[in-house]
């Protein structure tokens, strides 16, 4: 009897299977914003539940308000589909193939490394234009040509910290702490390591962490200062980055510390007191408290939008959306081209355009889908971002 | 023939497969006549991985009734040493699908003896203190894949577990980078393969119920004393349960870290082990068809519900807790049990009248 209603189930699933391919072949756009006629269709996905939301909703609002400015002037039309990947490889694939679905042209994600991993596989494979926000591995850009990057590879950031603190008199004694188990975190540390070595650097602790015991980081802590070092470097996000301080402060010890892109939004960072982070130096290419109009209206938009200070996720998001329309509208790429062709003519556009965004002037992109534009350092003085050269 | 039809296991289990095969050929078919939506195309691959896992897990859980939360580790050790021998048998062999095949034997193999290895000291523990220690094992499989270094230079193979002993010479490649996982996979999984697989996680598991080790295997499951007075080898069946399922995940690992073009250690984490639990648990404990079904239906509703968006985790909840209560409720089993009685009525009539 049993055995008799599982295959009644069974053929009920094949059935439901069916019906669902049905549906999804008849109305293949059922969840998707209704695209205006004549919308060029950009797809993203990243983490919009999960772990790693606070970048995920970030870099979504970033592009919703360049798409709202753009179709508002007229001309060239975006349409935006945001899928949630949970900042996970299988449902990155998952989410690709539902933007596919939808009939997207353009992928303007996904928002972190490891799912780009898999979605730079398929975009390379079905030549869609793929241009991350803030998918930093180097990993990313080597599935394809048409891969590209508007943010820095993880291992220039090592670089370019190493280089830092070799030429400004920091300190003599360098610690560092790193996630060992995030592809980001490693990945800055392997080259600055390196660099490090390069430049003659002493680095007298290493200390690492991992995904699982992030909670409690007063050990590393602790080993940097007996270790006696006056610069901490911090390769890692603001949340775990606000205990570093927190528990540095309780313990007296006052070296300088030191952080990437990761660190920005150290000051919202919640149940974090920001007096904190004064005198804590980081390389970014953002600062919301940037003067020029460009920066200020992007801002107050995006406060109205969110409540929040837009950090380095949304500013790179927001220029995705602008260089894709500057490189659309310089290659003539209409809603009615396939994406194999748009694919064709924004790779050509890309290794030839400059482009000045939030995050950088003069934008430009080698053939490996690398940019170039140069960190900025930036120190928290009085609760705010100074540039320091 | 006619004792054969009348044989129930033979029925019931001729009805599993008959299920599986209908189901692929139906879905296969729509693959090549390009009806099927590129979503759907790509949940074929992971489902049959799922269905594998699900199926292995039940022999395991709901057969020998041992509650292992650790089963995401052997698919992750299939799924990075698979694709470390599919990347070192890039050159050797050049069928793409005989490279798969060697891959998840070789996946399956390891994951086997791992199982074994840690089966050893595992199976002499019992109930919650099994079900805490495979937990504990899934966890460090997670964190040593999470720091392995593997590559090929003009030396040969090389592997490590710290970046300072891994010193690829020029041209070298790293096929496996630490925290970074496996980037630049080839992809090779395919559908049919996947449904190979499934057949033969059946094939095998089946074919193991059925026999008399896997009555012996029950019978511990149901009493241990009683089993060990009529001459059981107690710690022997459970392990046999416990590498057999090991081998097959490994498998299943394998088709799963070969579909996707990269793979990092940490999908192999806790959460995965508990997902194929839910599998199990919701299809029902023992009952093989019930795994394949709930499977296939729980992998694909989190991702049919996109259009939700905010809400589809927590809808995936509650159809998760409904379906529990539902199952479990005394009125719906009298329900079923009455249609099904009315059913299998039809069907008597039928055979009479046949037969008459």
């Amino acid at each position: 009897m049993k055995k008799l209603f599982a295959f009644v189930l069974a053929v009920m699933m094949v059935m439901s299977m069916l019906a669902g391919c049905g549906a999804s072949e008849s109305a293949p756009a059922a969840d998707a914003p209704v695209a205006e006629a004549g919308a060029i269709k950009l797809g993203m996905c990243g983490p919009l539940t999960g772990g790693a939301a606070v970048y995920g909703t970030a870099v979504q609002a970033g592009m919703e308000i360049a798409v709202e400015e753009i179709n508002a002037k007229g001309g060239l039309q975006f349409a935006l589909n945001c899928q949630d990947d949970e900042h996970d490889t299988e449902k990155a694939a998952n989410a690709y193939n539902t933007l596919k679905d939808w009939g997207m042209q353009i992928m303007a994600g996904p928002v972190t490394t490891a799912p780009s991993n898999v979605v730079a596989g398929e975009c390379a494979n079905d030549q869609i234009f793929m241009l991350t926000p803030s998918a930093s591995g180097a990993s990313v850009i080597e599935y394809g040509d048409n891969i590209f990057q508007i943010c820095f590879t993880d291992p220039n950031q090592g670089t370019a910290s190493a280089d830092y603190m070799a030429t400004h008199d920091l300190g003599t004694t360098i610690g560092v702490i790193y996630d060992s188990s995030d592809v980001y975190s490693s990945g800055i540390f392997d080259k600055f390591m390196t660099q490090a070595e390069a430049n003659g650097l002493n680095v007298a602790c290493e200390a690492s962490f991992t995904g699982d015991n992030k909670s409690d980081l007063t050990t590393q802590v602790t080993q940097c200062k007996e270790a006696g070092c006056d610069v901490v470097f911090l390769p890692f996000y603001a949340t775990e980055a606000a205990q570093v301080l927190t528990y540095a402060d309780k313990i007296g010890y006052k070296p300088v510390f030191f952080g990437c892109d990761g660190m920005d939004g150290i000051l919202t960072v919640e149940g974090f007191d920001p007096a904190l982070a004064e005198g804590l130096m980081l390389l970014t290419p953002f600062s919301a408290d940037a003067e020029d109009e460009a920066t200020k209206s992007f801002v107050a938009k995006f406060q109205e939008k969110t409540g929040i200070v837009p950090n380095q996720f949304a500013a790179d998001a927001y220029d995705v959306i602008y260089a894709l329309a500057q490189a659309c509208e310089n290659a003539g790429v209409t809603a009615d081209m396939s994406a194999t062709d748009i694919n064709a003519k924004l790779i050509e556009q890309f290794t030839s355009m400059t482009f000045d965004g939030l995050t950088g002037a003069g934008m430009t992109w080698a053939a490996t889908g690398e940019v170039s534009k140069t960190p900025m350092a930036v120190v928290i003085e009085n609760g705010v971002y100074v540039g320091v050269e | 023939m006619k004792k054969l039809l009348k044989n129930k296991t033979f029925l019931a289990n001729s009805r599993i497969y008959l299920t599986v095969i209908v189901a692929f050929l139906v879905m296969f078919s729509l693959s090549n006549a390009g009806i099927l939506s590129s979503s759907w195309k790509g949940y074929l691959v992971p489902i049959c991985a799922y269905i594998s896992l699900a199926v292995s897990l039940n022999l395991l859980v709901g057969i020998c009734g041992e509650l292992s939360l650790g089963h995401a580790g052997f698919m992750g050790i299939g799924a990075f040493s698979g694709i470390i021998f599919a990347a070192l048998l890039k050159d050797v062999v050049v069928s793409d699908t005989l490279r798969l095949l060697l891959a998840m034997v070789g996946g399956g193999l390891l994951a086997g003896i791992v199982g074994f290895l840690i089966g050893i000291p595992v199976l002499r523990l019992r109930g919650d203190y099994l079900a805490i220690v495979t937990l504990a094992f899934g966890e460090i499989m997670k964190n040593i894949i999470g720091n392995l270094y593997a590559g090929v230079d003009e030396n040969g193979f090389h592997m490590a577990i710290t970046t300072s002993k891994m010193a690829l010479g020029e041209g070298g490649k790293y096929i496996i980078n630490g925290p970074m996982g496996a980037t630049g996979v080839q992809k090779l999984a395919t559908f049919p393969m996947g449904f190979l697989l499934v057949l033969f996680t059946l094939f095998v598991v089946l074919n193991l119920i059925n026999s008399k080790e896997g009555r012996a295997i029950k019978a511990v499951r149901d009493n241990r004393i009683a089993a060990e007075s009529v001459g059981i080898n107690v710690t022997a069946f459970r392990m046999k349960a416990f590498v057999v399922s090991a081998f097959l995940a490994g498998m299943a690992g394998v088709l799963f870290g070969l579909n996707y073009s990269s793979i990092t250690a940490t999908k192999f984490n806790f959460n995965t082990s508990i997902n194929i639990l839910v599998f199990v648990v919701l299809g029902g404990m023992g009952n093989i068809l019930g795994s394949v079904i709930s499977a296939t239906i729980l992998y694909v509703l989190p991702e049919a519900m996109r259009s939700l968006e905010d809400y589809r985790m927590i809808l995936y909840a509650v159809v998760l807790i409904l379906v529990m209560l539902f199952t479990w409720s005394p009125k719906v089993k009298e329900i079923v049990s009455v249609i099904s009685a009315k059913l299998s009525g039809i069907f008597k009539k039928k055979e009479v009248e046949t037969n008459g």
